[in-house]
Protein backbone atom coordinates (compact mmCIF):
# COMPACT_ATOMS: atom_id res chain seq x y z
CA UNK A 1 0.00 0.00 0.00
CA UNK A 2 1.48 3.37 -1.12
CA UNK A 3 2.25 6.02 2.09
CA UNK A 4 -0.87 8.40 3.28
CA UNK A 5 0.06 11.73 2.40
CA UNK A 6 -0.98 14.46 4.61
CA UNK A 7 -2.35 17.72 3.60
CA UNK A 8 1.06 19.01 3.36
CA UNK A 9 2.49 16.35 1.32
CA UNK A 10 3.00 19.35 -1.42
CA UNK A 11 4.39 21.81 0.37
CA UNK A 12 7.01 19.36 1.91
CA UNK A 13 8.18 18.71 -1.42
CA UNK A 14 8.06 22.37 -2.66
CA UNK A 15 10.19 22.50 0.36
CA UNK A 16 12.46 19.98 -0.47
CA UNK A 17 12.10 18.13 2.41
CA UNK A 18 13.69 14.75 2.46
CA UNK A 19 10.79 12.76 2.88
CA UNK A 20 10.40 9.42 4.32
CA UNK A 21 8.02 6.68 5.20
CA UNK A 22 7.03 6.67 8.59
CA UNK A 23 3.66 4.70 10.62
CA UNK A 24 2.33 4.17 7.00
CA UNK A 25 2.67 7.91 6.16
CA UNK A 26 4.53 9.95 4.04
CA UNK A 27 6.62 12.36 6.75
CA UNK A 28 9.33 15.09 6.36
CA UNK A 29 12.00 13.61 8.26
CA UNK A 30 14.44 17.16 7.41
CA UNK A 31 14.47 19.99 5.63
CA UNK A 32 17.69 22.20 5.73
CA UNK A 33 18.94 19.71 8.66
CA UNK A 34 18.18 18.13 12.34
CA UNK A 35 20.55 19.73 13.84
CA UNK A 36 19.76 23.66 12.60
CA UNK A 37 16.56 22.91 12.96
CA UNK A 38 16.55 21.52 16.27
CA UNK A 39 18.50 24.42 17.46
CA UNK A 40 15.66 26.96 15.70
CA UNK A 41 13.04 24.98 18.05
CA UNK A 42 15.02 25.64 20.99
CA UNK A 43 16.08 29.41 20.39
CA UNK A 44 13.44 30.66 18.05
CA UNK A 45 10.47 28.60 16.86
CA UNK A 46 9.93 25.33 14.12
CA UNK A 47 7.15 24.29 12.41
CA UNK A 48 5.91 20.69 12.41
CA UNK A 49 3.30 18.61 9.99
CA UNK A 50 2.09 16.30 13.24
CA UNK A 51 -1.10 14.87 10.84
CA UNK A 52 -0.33 11.35 11.07
CA UNK A 53 -1.15 11.27 14.87
CA UNK A 54 -4.69 10.08 15.04
CA UNK A 55 -7.77 12.49 16.01
CA UNK A 56 -10.45 10.54 18.08
CA UNK A 57 -14.03 11.72 19.08
CA UNK A 58 -15.58 10.61 21.64
CA UNK A 59 -19.69 11.65 22.55
CA UNK A 60 -22.28 10.28 24.02
CA UNK A 61 -23.98 9.84 27.59
CA UNK A 62 -21.00 7.60 28.85
CA UNK A 63 -18.35 9.31 27.07
CA UNK A 64 -16.77 10.22 30.64
CA UNK A 65 -17.21 7.23 32.39
CA UNK A 66 -15.66 5.16 29.11
CA UNK A 67 -13.07 7.13 29.06
CA UNK A 68 -11.91 6.52 32.81
CA UNK A 69 -12.20 3.37 32.22
CA UNK A 70 -9.84 3.02 29.72
CA UNK A 71 -7.25 5.73 30.61
CA UNK A 72 -4.94 6.18 33.24
CA UNK A 73 -5.26 9.42 34.13
CA UNK A 74 -8.34 11.02 35.71
CA UNK A 75 -11.31 12.11 32.91
CA UNK A 76 -13.79 13.29 35.48
CA UNK A 77 -11.29 15.92 36.88
CA UNK A 78 -10.92 17.54 33.82
CA UNK A 79 -11.70 20.98 33.63
CA UNK A 80 -13.28 22.42 30.52
CA UNK A 81 -10.94 22.92 27.71
CA UNK A 82 -8.03 21.36 29.70
CA UNK A 83 -5.82 18.53 27.92
CA UNK A 84 -4.17 15.70 29.96
CA UNK A 85 -1.69 13.41 28.87
CA UNK A 86 -1.81 9.25 30.27
CA UNK A 87 -1.92 5.64 29.19
CA UNK A 88 -3.77 2.89 27.64
CA UNK A 89 -3.01 -0.05 29.27
CA UNK A 90 -4.10 -3.86 28.72
CA UNK A 91 -5.11 -6.08 30.77
CA UNK A 92 -1.70 -7.08 32.14
CA UNK A 93 -0.84 -3.58 32.79
CA UNK A 94 1.01 -2.65 30.07
CA UNK A 95 1.39 0.05 27.59
CA UNK A 96 -0.78 -0.23 23.92
CA UNK A 97 -0.36 3.47 23.63
CA UNK A 98 0.23 7.08 25.05
CA UNK A 99 -2.37 9.87 24.28
CA UNK A 100 -3.54 12.83 25.09
CA UNK A 101 -7.24 13.61 26.29
CA UNK A 102 -8.90 16.91 25.30
CA UNK A 103 -12.10 17.76 27.17
CA UNK A 104 -15.10 19.68 25.38
CA UNK A 105 -18.17 20.98 26.37
CA UNK A 106 -19.96 18.33 23.61
CA UNK A 107 -17.58 15.39 24.46
CA UNK A 108 -13.48 14.39 24.18
CA UNK A 109 -10.76 14.11 21.95
CA UNK A 110 -7.71 11.95 21.69
CA UNK A 111 -4.54 12.13 19.86
CA UNK A 112 -3.02 8.52 19.48
CA UNK A 113 0.21 7.53 17.77
CA UNK A 114 0.24 7.36 14.54
CA UNK A 115 1.94 3.81 14.38
CA UNK A 116 -0.77 2.60 16.93
CA UNK A 117 -4.22 3.74 15.06
CA UNK A 118 -5.73 0.66 13.77
CA UNK A 119 -4.52 -0.88 17.14
CA UNK A 120 -6.12 1.36 19.26
CA UNK A 121 -9.32 2.35 17.33
CA UNK A 122 -10.33 -1.92 17.10
CA UNK A 123 -9.77 -1.70 20.97
CA UNK A 124 -11.27 1.32 22.00
CA UNK A 125 -14.41 -0.08 19.58
CA UNK A 126 -14.65 -3.60 21.91
CA UNK A 127 -14.45 -1.92 24.81
CA UNK A 128 -16.80 0.77 23.76
CA UNK A 129 -19.52 -2.10 23.32
CA UNK A 130 -20.78 -1.78 27.39
CA UNK A 131 -21.51 2.16 27.50
CA UNK A 132 -23.31 4.07 25.60
CA UNK A 133 -20.00 6.17 23.88
CA UNK A 134 -20.02 7.26 20.09
CA UNK A 135 -16.34 7.12 18.67
CA UNK A 136 -15.00 9.21 15.66
CA UNK A 137 -12.06 9.44 13.75
CA UNK A 138 -11.22 12.66 12.36
CA UNK A 139 -7.53 12.00 10.86
CA UNK A 140 -8.84 12.11 7.78
CA UNK A 141 -10.37 14.78 7.39
CA UNK A 142 -8.75 17.28 9.58
CA UNK A 143 -4.45 18.66 9.60
CA UNK A 144 -2.53 18.35 12.59
CA UNK A 145 0.47 21.42 13.14
CA UNK A 146 2.64 21.73 15.64
CA UNK A 147 4.50 25.19 16.27
CA UNK A 148 7.10 25.02 19.05
CA UNK A 149 9.82 27.30 20.37
CA UNK A 150 10.31 30.03 23.08
CA UNK A 151 9.04 32.65 20.17
CA UNK A 152 6.09 30.22 19.14
CA UNK A 153 3.48 31.45 20.83
CA UNK A 154 3.81 35.15 20.36
CA UNK A 155 4.14 34.68 16.39
CA UNK A 156 0.56 33.50 15.95
CA UNK A 157 -0.51 36.42 17.40
CA UNK A 158 -3.74 38.24 15.27
CA UNK A 159 -3.78 34.80 13.21
CA UNK A 160 -6.86 33.01 15.49
CA UNK A 161 -9.52 34.39 17.02
CA UNK A 162 -8.67 34.11 20.48
CA UNK A 163 -4.94 35.20 21.85
CA UNK A 164 -3.10 31.91 22.24
CA UNK A 165 -1.33 34.04 24.84
CA UNK A 166 -4.05 33.38 27.07
CA UNK A 167 -4.59 29.61 26.92
CA UNK A 168 -2.81 27.80 29.92
CA UNK A 169 -0.46 25.14 29.78
CA UNK A 170 -1.96 22.27 28.81
CA UNK A 171 -5.44 23.81 27.83
CA UNK A 172 -6.63 23.73 23.96
CA UNK A 173 -9.96 25.66 22.53
CA UNK A 174 -11.67 25.13 19.53
CA UNK A 175 -11.39 29.35 17.91
CA UNK A 176 -11.35 30.21 14.24
CA UNK A 177 -8.45 30.39 11.21
CA UNK A 178 -9.73 32.39 8.24
CA UNK A 179 -12.85 31.89 9.46
CA UNK A 180 -12.93 27.59 9.80
CA UNK A 181 -13.17 26.30 12.80
CA UNK A 182 -9.96 24.73 13.97
CA UNK A 183 -8.52 23.69 17.43
CA UNK A 184 -5.63 25.44 19.09
CA UNK A 185 -3.52 23.37 22.27
CA UNK A 186 -0.97 24.66 23.95
CA UNK A 187 0.77 21.16 24.02
CA UNK A 188 3.77 19.37 22.11
CA UNK A 189 6.49 17.01 22.19
CA UNK A 190 9.66 19.40 21.80
CA UNK A 191 9.71 20.80 25.77
CA UNK A 192 9.13 23.88 24.64
CA UNK A 193 6.41 26.36 24.92
CA UNK A 194 4.52 26.11 21.69
CA UNK A 195 1.00 25.27 20.09
CA UNK A 196 -0.60 22.55 18.38
CA UNK A 197 -3.04 23.45 15.65
CA UNK A 198 -5.83 21.23 14.08
CA UNK A 199 -7.44 22.53 11.23
CA UNK A 200 -9.22 21.09 8.12
CA UNK A 201 -7.47 19.70 5.15
CA UNK A 202 -7.80 22.63 3.00
CA UNK A 203 -6.28 25.09 5.42
CA UNK A 204 -3.18 23.12 6.31
CA UNK A 205 -0.53 24.39 3.51
CA UNK A 206 -1.81 28.51 3.99
CA UNK A 207 -1.26 27.50 7.34
CA UNK A 208 1.99 26.49 7.50
CA UNK A 209 2.78 29.26 4.96
CA UNK A 210 1.56 31.70 7.28
CA UNK A 211 3.32 30.63 10.09
CA UNK A 212 6.79 29.82 8.12
CA UNK A 213 6.52 33.52 6.79
CA UNK A 214 5.87 34.75 10.64
CA UNK A 215 9.42 33.33 11.79
CA UNK A 216 8.83 29.69 12.08
CA UNK A 217 11.29 26.94 10.71
CA UNK A 218 10.21 24.38 8.81
CA UNK A 219 11.04 20.91 10.96
CA UNK A 220 10.91 17.26 10.53
CA UNK A 221 10.46 14.15 12.30
CA UNK A 222 14.18 13.91 12.42
CA UNK A 223 14.64 17.49 14.70
CA UNK A 224 10.62 16.14 16.89
CA UNK A 225 12.31 12.71 17.50
CA UNK A 226 15.99 14.76 19.20
CA UNK A 227 13.95 17.48 20.66
CA UNK A 228 12.16 14.91 22.85
CA UNK A 229 14.64 12.97 23.70
CA UNK A 230 16.50 16.13 25.34
CA UNK A 231 12.94 16.52 26.94
CA UNK A 232 12.71 12.89 27.89
CA UNK A 233 9.30 12.31 26.42
CA UNK A 234 8.96 8.82 25.66
CA UNK A 235 8.07 7.49 21.79
CA UNK A 236 6.13 4.79 21.38
CA UNK A 237 7.35 1.29 20.64
CA UNK A 238 10.60 2.62 22.37
CA UNK A 239 10.63 3.73 26.00
CA UNK A 240 7.07 2.26 25.65
CA UNK A 241 5.51 -0.73 24.34
CA UNK A 242 3.30 -3.60 25.57
CA UNK A 243 6.41 -5.35 27.30
CA UNK A 244 6.56 -2.59 29.90
CA UNK A 245 4.21 -0.82 32.55
CA UNK A 246 3.65 3.33 32.90
CA UNK A 247 5.41 2.92 36.41
CA UNK A 248 8.74 1.34 35.46
CA UNK A 249 9.08 3.80 32.34
CA UNK A 250 8.67 6.78 34.74
CA UNK A 251 4.86 7.72 33.81
CA UNK A 252 3.25 7.00 37.26
CA UNK A 253 2.31 10.86 37.41
CA UNK A 254 0.00 10.34 34.26
CA UNK A 255 -1.57 6.90 36.28
CA UNK A 256 -4.55 7.60 39.19
CA UNK A 257 -4.39 4.46 41.00
CA UNK A 258 -7.07 5.72 43.27
CA UNK A 259 -9.36 7.35 40.97
CA UNK A 260 -11.18 4.23 40.30
CA UNK A 261 -11.31 1.51 38.85
CA UNK A 262 -9.52 1.12 34.60
CA UNK A 263 -8.50 -1.34 32.82
CA UNK A 264 -4.57 -2.75 33.87
CA UNK A 265 -4.93 -0.92 37.28
CA UNK A 266 -4.99 -4.10 39.49
CA UNK A 267 -2.25 -5.72 37.38
CA UNK A 268 -0.01 -2.58 38.10
CA UNK A 269 -1.01 -2.71 41.51
CA UNK A 270 -0.04 -6.06 42.08
CA UNK A 271 3.18 -5.45 40.44
CA UNK A 272 6.99 -5.93 41.77
CA UNK A 273 8.82 -2.93 39.78
CA UNK A 274 12.06 -3.71 40.13
CA UNK A 275 13.79 -1.36 37.06
CA UNK A 276 13.04 2.25 35.80
CA UNK A 277 13.61 4.30 33.12
CA UNK A 278 16.71 6.38 33.00
CA UNK A 279 18.57 9.15 31.53
CA UNK A 280 22.30 8.43 30.24
CA UNK A 281 25.30 10.94 29.34
CA UNK A 282 28.09 9.14 27.62
CA UNK A 283 31.83 9.98 26.88
CA UNK A 284 32.48 11.08 24.13
CA UNK A 285 30.31 12.34 21.03
CA UNK A 286 29.67 8.97 19.52
CA UNK A 287 26.18 7.68 19.92
CA UNK A 288 24.60 4.86 21.61
CA UNK A 289 21.38 3.58 19.21
CA UNK A 290 18.23 1.90 19.80
CA UNK A 291 19.44 -1.69 21.32
CA UNK A 292 23.13 -1.07 22.26
CA UNK A 293 23.46 -3.33 25.48
CA UNK A 294 24.43 -0.93 28.91
CA UNK A 295 26.78 -3.02 31.08
CA UNK A 296 27.24 -2.90 34.91
CA UNK A 297 30.61 -4.49 36.05
CA UNK A 298 30.68 -6.79 32.74
CA UNK A 299 27.34 -7.54 32.62
CA UNK A 300 24.33 -7.28 30.94
CA UNK A 301 21.97 -4.84 32.57
CA UNK A 302 19.69 -3.35 29.72
CA UNK A 303 19.67 -1.97 26.82
CA UNK A 304 18.93 1.77 25.28
CA UNK A 305 15.38 2.63 24.00
CA UNK A 306 16.56 5.76 22.48
CA UNK A 307 20.23 7.45 21.73
CA UNK A 308 21.53 9.84 19.83
CA UNK A 309 23.43 13.13 19.60
CA UNK A 310 21.51 15.94 21.50
CA UNK A 311 22.61 18.91 19.25
CA UNK A 312 21.34 21.33 22.10
CA UNK A 313 22.95 20.07 25.14
CA UNK A 314 25.80 18.78 22.88
CA UNK A 315 25.92 15.32 24.37
CA UNK A 316 25.53 12.04 23.55
CA UNK A 317 22.43 11.45 25.70
CA UNK A 318 20.39 8.06 25.79
CA UNK A 319 17.33 6.56 28.07
CA UNK A 320 17.16 3.04 29.15
CA UNK A 321 15.64 1.10 31.92
CA UNK A 322 17.83 -0.44 34.35
CA UNK A 323 17.72 -2.50 37.69
CA UNK A 324 16.45 -0.10 40.52
CA UNK A 325 19.60 -0.31 42.34
CA UNK A 326 21.45 1.28 39.70
CA UNK A 327 19.02 4.13 38.89
CA UNK A 328 20.79 6.84 41.32
CA UNK A 329 21.81 9.85 39.69
CA UNK A 330 25.66 9.47 38.84
CA UNK A 331 25.74 6.04 38.84
CA UNK A 332 28.85 4.82 36.11
CA UNK A 333 27.56 2.17 33.78
CA UNK A 334 28.94 1.42 30.41
CA UNK A 335 27.14 1.42 26.74
CA UNK A 336 28.25 -1.13 24.18
CA UNK A 337 28.12 0.99 21.24
CA UNK A 338 29.31 -1.96 18.43
CA UNK A 339 31.38 -3.42 20.46
CA UNK A 340 32.80 -0.98 22.45
CA UNK A 341 32.19 0.06 25.76
CA UNK A 342 31.69 3.40 25.91
CA UNK A 343 31.72 5.07 29.86
CA UNK A 344 28.31 6.62 30.88
CA UNK A 345 26.47 7.52 33.70
CA UNK A 346 23.15 8.14 35.17
CA UNK A 347 22.06 11.75 34.82
CA UNK A 348 18.27 13.17 36.19
CA UNK A 349 16.04 13.88 33.09
CA UNK A 350 15.01 15.99 31.39
CA UNK A 351 18.39 16.50 29.64
CA UNK A 352 16.87 19.71 29.05
CA UNK A 353 14.76 22.23 30.62
CA UNK A 354 13.58 25.18 29.39
CA UNK A 355 14.65 28.53 30.44
CA UNK A 356 11.33 29.68 32.10
CA UNK A 357 8.20 28.41 31.58
CA UNK A 358 5.64 30.72 30.61
CA UNK A 359 3.55 32.71 33.39
CA UNK A 360 0.75 31.07 32.51
CA UNK A 361 1.73 27.44 33.66
CA UNK A 362 -0.31 25.48 35.89
CA UNK B 1 34.49 22.18 -3.09
CA UNK B 2 37.77 22.80 -3.96
CA UNK B 3 39.09 23.97 -7.04
CA UNK B 4 41.70 21.55 -7.18
CA UNK B 5 39.99 18.41 -7.31
CA UNK B 6 38.27 17.31 -11.04
CA UNK B 7 35.97 15.18 -10.32
CA UNK B 8 36.40 13.52 -13.69
CA UNK B 9 39.53 11.73 -12.86
CA UNK B 10 38.22 10.50 -8.96
CA UNK B 11 37.22 7.02 -8.89
CA UNK B 12 34.12 5.69 -6.50
CA UNK B 13 33.24 3.06 -4.87
CA UNK B 14 29.28 1.92 -4.94
CA UNK B 15 29.00 2.48 -0.89
CA UNK B 16 29.57 6.68 -2.03
CA UNK B 17 33.50 6.65 -0.92
CA UNK B 18 35.88 8.23 -3.59
CA UNK B 19 39.73 7.56 -4.20
CA UNK B 20 42.14 9.73 -5.95
CA UNK B 21 44.98 7.89 -6.95
CA UNK B 22 48.68 9.32 -6.84
CA UNK B 23 51.49 7.32 -7.45
CA UNK B 24 50.80 4.05 -5.31
CA UNK B 25 49.37 6.37 -2.96
CA UNK B 26 45.05 7.17 -2.63
CA UNK B 27 43.41 9.53 -1.05
CA UNK B 28 39.92 8.46 0.00
CA UNK B 29 37.18 10.89 1.26
CA UNK B 30 32.63 10.36 1.00
CA UNK B 31 31.26 11.68 -1.97
CA UNK B 32 28.57 15.06 -1.95
CA UNK B 33 25.76 12.25 -2.29
CA UNK B 34 26.92 10.51 0.68
CA UNK B 35 27.37 13.95 2.55
CA UNK B 36 24.23 15.09 1.33
CA UNK B 37 22.11 12.35 2.95
CA UNK B 38 24.33 12.56 6.00
CA UNK B 39 23.48 16.36 7.04
CA UNK B 40 25.00 16.82 10.23
CA UNK B 41 28.09 14.53 10.51
CA UNK B 42 28.73 14.53 14.63
CA UNK B 43 31.18 12.14 15.26
CA UNK B 44 34.01 9.98 13.31
CA UNK B 45 35.66 6.97 13.45
CA UNK B 46 39.29 6.68 11.63
CA UNK B 47 42.06 3.98 11.48
CA UNK B 48 45.22 4.93 13.09
CA UNK B 49 48.08 5.21 10.25
CA UNK B 50 49.85 1.72 9.73
CA UNK B 51 46.13 -0.08 9.52
CA UNK B 52 45.74 -2.36 7.01
CA UNK B 53 42.64 -1.79 4.88
CA UNK B 54 40.73 -4.33 2.65
CA UNK B 55 38.51 -3.03 -0.79
CA UNK B 56 35.16 -3.81 0.54
CA UNK B 57 35.81 -3.31 3.89
CA UNK B 58 35.11 -1.05 7.14
CA UNK B 59 37.77 1.25 8.12
CA UNK B 60 35.62 3.54 9.77
CA UNK B 61 32.28 4.80 10.61
CA UNK B 62 30.76 8.09 10.45
CA UNK B 63 27.93 9.31 12.40
CA UNK B 64 25.08 11.94 11.71
CA UNK B 65 22.66 12.86 13.87
CA UNK B 66 20.36 10.06 13.17
CA UNK B 67 22.29 7.62 11.85
CA UNK B 68 25.51 5.72 11.72
CA UNK B 69 27.36 4.83 8.65
CA UNK B 70 30.51 2.39 7.81
CA UNK B 71 33.24 3.96 6.02
CA UNK B 72 34.25 1.27 3.37
CA UNK B 73 37.61 1.13 2.02
CA UNK B 74 37.59 2.00 -2.14
CA UNK B 75 41.10 0.09 -2.38
CA UNK B 76 43.27 -2.39 -0.47
CA UNK B 77 46.66 -1.33 1.31
CA UNK B 78 48.14 0.90 4.54
CA UNK B 79 46.92 3.67 6.20
CA UNK B 80 49.61 6.16 5.56
CA UNK B 81 48.80 9.62 6.51
CA UNK B 82 45.10 10.27 8.33
CA UNK B 83 42.87 13.58 8.32
CA UNK B 84 42.86 13.78 12.46
CA UNK B 85 41.94 17.42 13.00
CA UNK B 86 38.59 16.02 11.51
CA UNK B 87 37.78 13.57 14.59
CA UNK B 88 37.55 16.73 16.98
CA UNK B 89 36.03 19.04 14.10
CA UNK B 90 34.24 17.24 11.20
CA UNK B 91 32.90 20.13 9.32
CA UNK B 92 35.55 20.16 6.87
CA UNK B 93 33.60 16.73 5.30
CA UNK B 94 30.25 19.53 5.08
CA UNK B 95 31.93 22.13 3.52
CA UNK B 96 34.57 20.55 1.07
CA UNK B 97 34.36 16.67 1.58
CA UNK B 98 36.67 16.54 -2.28
CA UNK B 99 39.33 18.59 -0.44
CA UNK B 100 40.21 19.54 3.09
CA UNK B 101 37.68 16.93 4.56
CA UNK B 102 40.09 14.32 2.91
CA UNK B 103 39.44 11.06 5.25
CA UNK B 104 42.47 8.80 4.92
CA UNK B 105 45.88 8.20 2.44
CA UNK B 106 46.54 4.29 1.51
CA UNK B 107 49.62 3.12 -0.04
CA UNK B 108 48.47 0.65 -2.22
CA UNK B 109 49.08 -2.99 -1.47
CA UNK B 110 51.40 -5.00 -4.12
CA UNK B 111 49.43 -5.77 -6.88
CA UNK B 112 46.05 -3.50 -5.48
CA UNK B 113 44.82 -0.62 -7.88
CA UNK B 114 41.59 1.11 -8.37
CA UNK B 115 40.58 -0.46 -11.65
CA UNK B 116 37.39 -2.25 -9.89
CA UNK B 117 36.11 0.86 -8.66
CA UNK B 118 33.74 3.04 -10.92
CA UNK B 119 34.46 6.64 -13.28
CA UNK B 120 32.03 9.28 -12.42
CA UNK B 121 29.92 8.78 -15.28
CA UNK B 122 29.21 5.26 -14.28
CA UNK B 123 28.72 6.67 -10.48
CA UNK B 124 26.50 9.33 -11.74
CA UNK B 125 24.48 6.47 -13.23
CA UNK B 126 24.67 4.80 -9.82
CA UNK B 127 23.16 7.67 -8.06
CA UNK B 128 20.39 8.40 -11.08
CA UNK B 129 19.17 4.76 -10.40
CA UNK B 130 19.37 5.60 -6.84
CA UNK B 131 16.91 8.63 -6.65
CA UNK B 132 14.64 6.42 -7.92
Amino acid sequence: MPDVRTALYDWHVARQARMVPFAGYAMPVQYAGVVEEHRAVRTHAGLFDISHMARLSFGGTNATAFLDHVFTNSVAGMKLDQVRYGLLLNDAGFVLDDVLVYRWPYGYSMVVNASNRGKIVAWLTAKAAAFDVRLGDETDATAMLAVQGPAAVALTKGMFDLDANALKNYYATPTFYCRNGCVVSRTGYTGEDGLEIIVPNELAASLAEELVARGAKPCGLGARDTLRLEAAMPLYGHELTEAIDPLTAGLGWAVKLDKGDFIGRDALKAMARTRTRVGLELDGKRAAREGCPILAGGEVVGAVTSGSYGPFVEKSIAMATVPVALAAPGTPLSVDIRGTPTPARVVSLPFYRRPKPPETSP
Amino acid sequence: MSATVNLDELKYATSHEWAAQGGDIVTVGITQYAVDQLTDVTHLQLPKVGTHVSAGVPFGEIESVKAVFDLNAPVSGVVVEVNAPLASEPSPINEDCYGRGWLIRVQLAPGAGTAHLADKAKYDEQLAHDAH
